[in-house]
């Protein structure tokens, strides 16, 4: 109450469409803002932006690769949040995530290679999963508040990892906290390989097949969320609690059950990172995609139809700002960290900024239309 | 003659495809009480937000003694001289009353001289109406009825000349109800003038002087109070002829079906609320609670509902223990033996307001085979199941897609009784079922609950509202600090018999 428009009266692409796109706008005038400031031509920059993700194959090719790793740890984050619980432990859980596929790709190697990669699929599901368990117990059992505790299991996670990477699981060939290499057919084939396939040359690039597997984690998500009775029932708990106790509708079971999809989702990017990549587990892989997906989450409302567009701005920020930094020596990899903190601001924190002046000068100009 | 002190003229305002004030023309008198009333969802509510500057009209113009004036916020509203008090206090529970009054008013950086003048400007105001507050205690210690009155006071200080009261009655007992139109007679005296929206025909009759009446959003017709009565008003409210008093034939009772022994319950904070209750209830009877709010029917009604521990006692449904202090079942379960429960709080139990209307039709009844087969939901059975539901509860809108929170409280209750009533339960608890609910609605209401009776059910009615316990219930019993002080057939018990039990005096 006490907002000067009503919402039934704003059409669903002003404040799903328009709204987002000027704080997006904001956000790129005042990231601009600094570039100008550390004494380069914003324009530039943008051009080179555009040029880094799109201006050529391979660049495109790092662009998605960087959207198959924001779409799961968005989605991650998604699944928990329509549950109410903000799992902020995505960077952890994915992290752990990449045990399981190593592990998999370790000791399954007899089986069929596309058995394997099912198996890894599930592997990284159930140690990303494992990993938010222990959280999501806390809090539906002692009512230990899921944001402190994992974040604290993102530190236990990356210190675990660093003691197994150097003291267990190292390959002791080499000096890098990482482990050997799994088997090369295990490997993800890569978009030059599907080229390859067409019989097109390209270079090399990241991009592979745990792109589509991405892309089938948001139908996943959609359909559970929307179309199950699973889904049903977190949005129940996640909305009221007590109505959901009242329906005979646990909520201990729920935030359970969510924290566990979305540990499972954060833990396959590092199908991504180990069998589409490194093919090993290097020291610190989850490299902030975990804390990114937060921000796609909360900029693609949570939505699959959301996550991917938010999910690709963000690929194109990562792969275009490093092709800005490497052009112009004034501009570091820092000042995109900036750039990304400004967008999260203006589409985060400061999303009511600007949406009930905009909200309300739709109203009006279609209620004169309808008068007209 | 003079020009009147609110004047509103041909507002208009739709909320989506929903109209909910049509060509409203409207003109309140200097030093009168005026009453507003009419179904709940026929607009009132929407009408004196926008006199309150909470929404903004489409079209029409609001005049205060003959000037137009444009009200963008609330706080225009108060400087043109207009006071809300609204059926949901706006209070911080753990402010004084004093604190609370110039929250946002305070005028000064670091209290001192100002603070006292308002103290003293408000000591007068008590005085003057007979408020009875004491500025200087904190709110969460006052009685529903006082937080009210700081209300009142709050707009008053504010220099309210009009004061809007919305459903003010809703969550009073009957002696803070008297005390209230005690307050709002003197007021008026004093030259204020009161809007009183409501959809209780009695506080029409015994405060106001004028009444408009609203259907659908729209007036259907002003009266002078003396020259009109009850069902006339009802009438015009819903459009046709009322029955206020509900058909009811002798009840057909058979074998006890549900059996509370010496139950005892705690509340969150553990203190014992309901202490040693017994209840027996027969197939085919109605046993209603009666009782001023807070006196333990929301702690009984959850622990029958198996909501809520038992902390020593048992329940027994069909002879068979359901709960006592080792174990309960749970909601779902207890539905899975015929027991449905209609919350006392639809907001904050009985429905997802966030939820879709189909999806809070099915709310607790989703994982049944006709709804959700292997965890996925029959979403084309659901639709067909909820459009069939609002037209035989005749839901208004009937759009089973519409967010729930659209929709006004009766129908929201409809929506709940139509859940609850749908799988035909054999024992059914029943907690305020026509709170915030409209005269068209509440006959429709009572005569599903008599039509459940007549099929054998036993029903727990729990309800604050007296009129609503004698026309209903076959048996009467009063609960007051969370005993059962007095039972008795309805026909031997009189209005004056419950009131003093429900006032502890046995």
């Amino acid at each position: 109450m006490g907002s000067a428009v009503d919402k039934s009266k704003v059409p669903w692409w002003v404040s799903n469409l328009i709204v987002p796109l000027v704080n997006l706008i904001l956000a790129f005038l005042v990231s601009g803002l600094f570039i100008f400031i550390a004494g380069e031509n914003p324009i530039q920059a943008v051009k080179l932006i555009l040029y880094g993700s799109f201006g050529y194959i391979e660049g495109i090719g790092y662009t998605l690769y960087y959207t198959t790793n924001f779409i799961f740890t968005g989605l991650a984050f998604a699944v928990a949040f329509h549950c109410r619980l903000f799992n902020i432990g995505g960077e952890g859980q994915a992290y752990i995530g990449g045990l399981g596929v190593f592990f998999v790709a370790v000791n399954f190697t007899f089986l069929p290679v596309p058995i394997v990669w099912l198996l890894a699929i599930v592997g990284a599901a159930l140690f990303g999963g494992a990993w938010a368990f222990i959280p999501a117990y806390l809090q539906a059992k002692r009512g230990s508040h899921v944001v402190i505790t994992t974040i604290m299991f993102n530190f236990i996670a990356a210190s675990l990892m660093v003691f197994l990477l150097v003291d267990v699981i190292r390959d002791t060939n080499q000096m890098g906290p990482h482990t050997i290499a799994v088997a090369k057919e295990l490997w993800f084939p890569t978009f030059k390989d599907f080229a390859q396939l067409f019989g097109i040359e390209i270079r090399y690039s990241p991009l592979n097949l745990s792109f589509l597997v991405a892309i089938a984690a948001l139908f996943f998500v959609w359909f559970l969320i929307w179309k199950t009775k699973w889904g049903y029932e977190m949005r129940a708990v996640g909305h009221n609690t007590q109505a959901a106790i009242y329906a005979g509708i646990s909520p201990y079971k729920n935030i359970i059950i969510a924290m566990l999809i979305s540990g499972a989702l954060a833990g396959m990017l590092s199908l991504n990172e180990i069998l589409g990549v490194h093919h090993k587990i290097i020291a610190g892989f989850p490299a902030g995609y975990g804390f990114t997906g937060i921000a796609v989450a909360l900029m693609g409302r949570n939505h699959p139809i959301g996550i991917l567009p938010a999910a690709f701005l963000f690929g194109i920020l990562y792969q275009g700002g490093s092709e800005v930094t490497f052009d112009m020596p004034n501009i570091t990899r820092y000042m995109f960290v900036a750039v990304q903190g400004v967008i999260i601001l203006f589409s985060g924190a400061l999303e009511n900024l600007f949406r009930p002046q905009i909200e309300s000068f739709f109203v009006k100009r279609l209620n004169k239309e309808k008068m007209a | 003659m003079t020009s009147p002190i609110l004047e509103l003229s041909k507002i208009n305002k739709s909320f989506g495809h929903v109209q909910a004030n049509k060509d409203i023309s409207l003109k309140i008198n200097k030093g009168t009480i005026h009453g507003i009333i009419g179904e709940n969802g026929a607009g009132k509510s929407t009408l004196m937000s926008i006199v309150f500057g909470l929404y903004q009209a489409d079209s029409g113009t609001i005049s205060i003694s003959g000037n137009i004036i444009k009200l963008k916020s609330p706080r225009d509203s108060i400087v043109s001289g207009i006071g809300m008090v609204h059926q949901h206090f706006m209070l911080v529970e753990n402010f004084t009353v004093l604190e609370n009054i110039i929250l946002g008013f305070e005028g000064e950086l670091v209290f001192g001289k100002k603070l006292e003048q308002a103290k003293k400007n408000l000591k007068n105001l008590c005085e003057t109406y007979k408020l009875n507050i004491d500025l200087d205690s904190t709110i969460a210690d006052l009685s529903v009825g006082f937080r009210q009155r700081v209300e009142i006071l709050k707009s008053l200080y504010r220099g309210a000349e009009v004061l809007i009261l919305d459903e003010p009655t809703g969550v009073l007992t009957p002696q803070e109800v008297d005390e209230l139109f005690k307050i709002l007679r003197s007021l008026q005296q004093e030259g204020k003038t009161i809007v009183l929206i409501t959809h209780k025909l009695n506080e029409i009759m015994d405060l106001t002087s004028e009444v408009s009446v609203m259907r659908q959003g729209e007036i259907v017709g002003h009266k002078k109070t003396e020259s009109t009565n009850k069902e006339e008003l009802a009438e015009m409210m819903v459009g046709r002829t009322v029955l206020l008093r509900i058909n009811k034939t002798e009840a057909k009772k058979g074998d006890v079906v549900f059996r509370v022994n010496n139950l005892k319950v705690k509340d969150d904070l553990g203190v014992l609320r309901v202490k040693n209750v017994n209840i027996e209830i027969h197939e085919g009877e109605i046993l209603g609670l009666a009782g001023v709010t807070g006196n333990g029917q929301t702690e009984l009604l959850e622990a029958l509902s198996g909501i809520r521990k038992v902390e020593s006692g048992e329940i027994q449904l069909f002879n068979e223990t359901i709960s006592d202090q080792n174990n309960y079942l749970n909601p779902k379960a207890l539905k899975e033996r015929g027991l449905a429960h209609v919350p006392e709080d639809r907001q904050r139990m009985g429905l997802i307001s966030d939820f879709k209307a189909y999806e809070n039709l099915i709310f607790g009844y989703h994982h049944q085979e006709h709804f959700s087969k292997s965890s996925i939901l029959k979403e084309k059975d659901i639709l067909s199941h909820s459009h069939k539901a609002m037209e035989e509860y005749d839901v208004r809108p009937r759009s089973p897609n519409l967010i729930t929170s659209n929709f006004s409280g009766g129908n929201q209750q409809k929506i709940i009784l139509s859940r609850e009533l749908n799988e035909n339960p054999k024992i059914l608890l029943v907690g305020q079922p026509t709170r915030g609910v409209d005269i068209g609605a509440i006959e429709f209401i009572h005569q599903r609950l008599i039509d459940m009776r007549n099929k054998g059910a036993a029903i727990l009615l729990v309800s604050v509202e007296l009129e609503e316990i004698l026309s209903l219930s076959d048996r009467i019993a009063v609960m007051f600090d969370g005993k059962i002080v007095g039972e008795k057939v309805n026909q031997d018990i009189t209005d004056r018999d419950i009131g003093l039990l429900m006032a502890g005096i046995v």
